[in-house]
């Protein structure tokens, strides 16, 4: 692997292939494969490490399921593609269904030719030998900073999201009872220190709704949260089938004329309950009742659009632009959005002077 | 035009979460004040808008003046396909 390895994004998600590389031999040819030594314990401290398991496999879909099934990690592997088709549409197949860049997908592979193919589809994904997994636990890349209760629950949060993905589909009411059936509170706090880890890594993780793309470290959130003249807040939503997590994140300095918000971020596993907006209608009716102005800092890049437009229909305008995609918004706060119908809202913000 | 309006008319009917059920679009009533609009919304109808009239929809178009109406919405459009 390259030595620039460490500057690149982490991963997310290791996509594995089955024949020679998770087990020895060849499924097809003998069902007496075996796991090669030490997967089984990689795989499951991975996962403990909040990093996802996916296959990429050509093989029969049934028998390899069977297999995986027999030796008990099954579990561990969300939206495995297992069929004849190219791996690098299976690649695009996973990163769309978990809803990751591909550049925070590591692909293992024992043949240089699937991981050429791969490669030559998909520059930004990361490919590696199989004959090289033993060094997968020791690369930074798969060792995040901080493992926290989001991390720990991340598999099982994805399997709640396939299940509230396939009721949705299912469902043939209108959109707004199916979102009302669902039971969903949003809940918005101030940062307790405990909440630290989870932002910082939710400033590291989250591309596609990431308004300016600053990523802060613990230190620096930690000042900011005892600091009296900012307020960083943290949303959480559950709803009937569990909880999402912490997947929200705001900054907001405030300033005695106006309200300045510096970060807004939120999990890309949330978008589709127009939980973005719910924030920024939140802190607008605060900058409103107490009288402030509100700025708002965007950095626009080519992956977050949606963040761009969830601004602009919130009417935020923009009132310096400096061609390179440094962005100031302000917002007149004559028109707010009220929180939707379907979603309990609480607030647990104590009061501030500022 | 009718066309036009009927598709934009229908898209939104279909894809918007409403505030009350079975509300009826005029073509002038603000769709910021019947219904919710989110993140998702609006990206599903820029999407929407610049696949089905094959127009591109800039920074500079997206004040949401230009989205508050069915008839805003067609104007918008039409102010695009008129340019070639």
């Amino acid at each position: 692997m390259e030595k620039n390895e460490d500057k690149r994004k982490e991963i997310k998600c290791v996509v594995w292939d089955l024949d020679h590389t998770i087990w020895n031999g060849v499924l097809l040819e003998s069902d007496e494969v075996e796991l090669k030594a030490g997967i089984r314990e990689i795989i499951a401290e991975l996962d403990a490490r909040g990093i996802l398991h996916s296959i990429a496999s050509k093989n029969d879909a049934e028998t390899a399921m069977d297999k995986l099934r027999e030796l008990g990690i099954d579990h561990y592997f969300l939206y495995p593609e297992i069929n004849w088709s190219a791996k690098s549409l299976s690649i695009s197949c996973i990163s769309t269904n978990l809803n990751i860049g591909r550049d925070t997908i590591l692909f293992i592979d024992d043949q240089i030719f699937e991981r050429d193919e791969v490669k030559s589809e998909h520059p930004d994904v990361t490919c590696l030998d199989a004959a090289e997994y033993m060094s997968l636990l020791d690369n930074p890349r798969l060792n995040p900073r901080f493992i926290t209760e989001d991390s720990l629950r991340r598999r099982t949060m994805y399997l709640e999201d396939i299940k509230r993905k396939k009721e949705e589909d299912s469902y043939k009411g209108p959109k707004e009872s199916f979102l009302r059936s669902l039971d969903m509170k949003f809940v918005i706090s101030e940062a307790r220190e405990e909440d630290l880890k989870r932002a910082e890594e939710l400033t590291i993780r989250t591309n596609q709704l990431n308004a300016t793309g600053y990523t802060y470290s613990y230190e620096q959130l930690d000042r900011f949260r005892q600091s009296s003249d900012h307020l960083l807040l943290v949303c959480e939503l559950t709803d009937k089938y569990g909880s999402y997590g912490k997947i929200g994140l705001a900054l907001l300095e405030l300033k005695p004329t106006h309200w300045h918000l510096k970060l807004l971020l939120m999990s890309c596993r949330v978008m589709s309950r127009g939980v973005g907006t719910v924030i920024l209608t939140y802190i607008m009716q605060q900058a409103k009742n107490k009288g402030k102005r509100l700025q708002a800092d965007f950095k626009q890049t080519d992956r977050n659009k949606m963040m761009y437009v969830t601004y602009r229909f919130a009417n935020f305008k923009e009132i310096s632009n400096d061609e390179q995609g440094q962005i100031l918004f302000e917002n007149e706060l004559d028109q707010i959005q009220p929180f939707p119908p379907y979603l309990e809202v609480k607030v647990a913000v104590a009061g501030r002077q500022a | 035009m009718m066309e036009i309006k009927q598709k934009v008319r229908q898209f939104i009917e279909s894809n918007l979460i409403v505030f009350e059920e079975e509300v009826v679009f005029a073509d002038d009533d603000h769709i910021f004040q019947m219904g919710f609009v989110n993140s998702l919304f609006a990206m599903q109808l820029l999407t929407y808008l610049e696949q089905e009239f094959e127009i591109t929809i800039g920074n500079e178009d997206m004040d949401i003046a230009n989205f508050s109406t069915v008839n805003s919405i067609v104007h918008l459009i039409d102010k695009h396909s008129r340019v070639v």
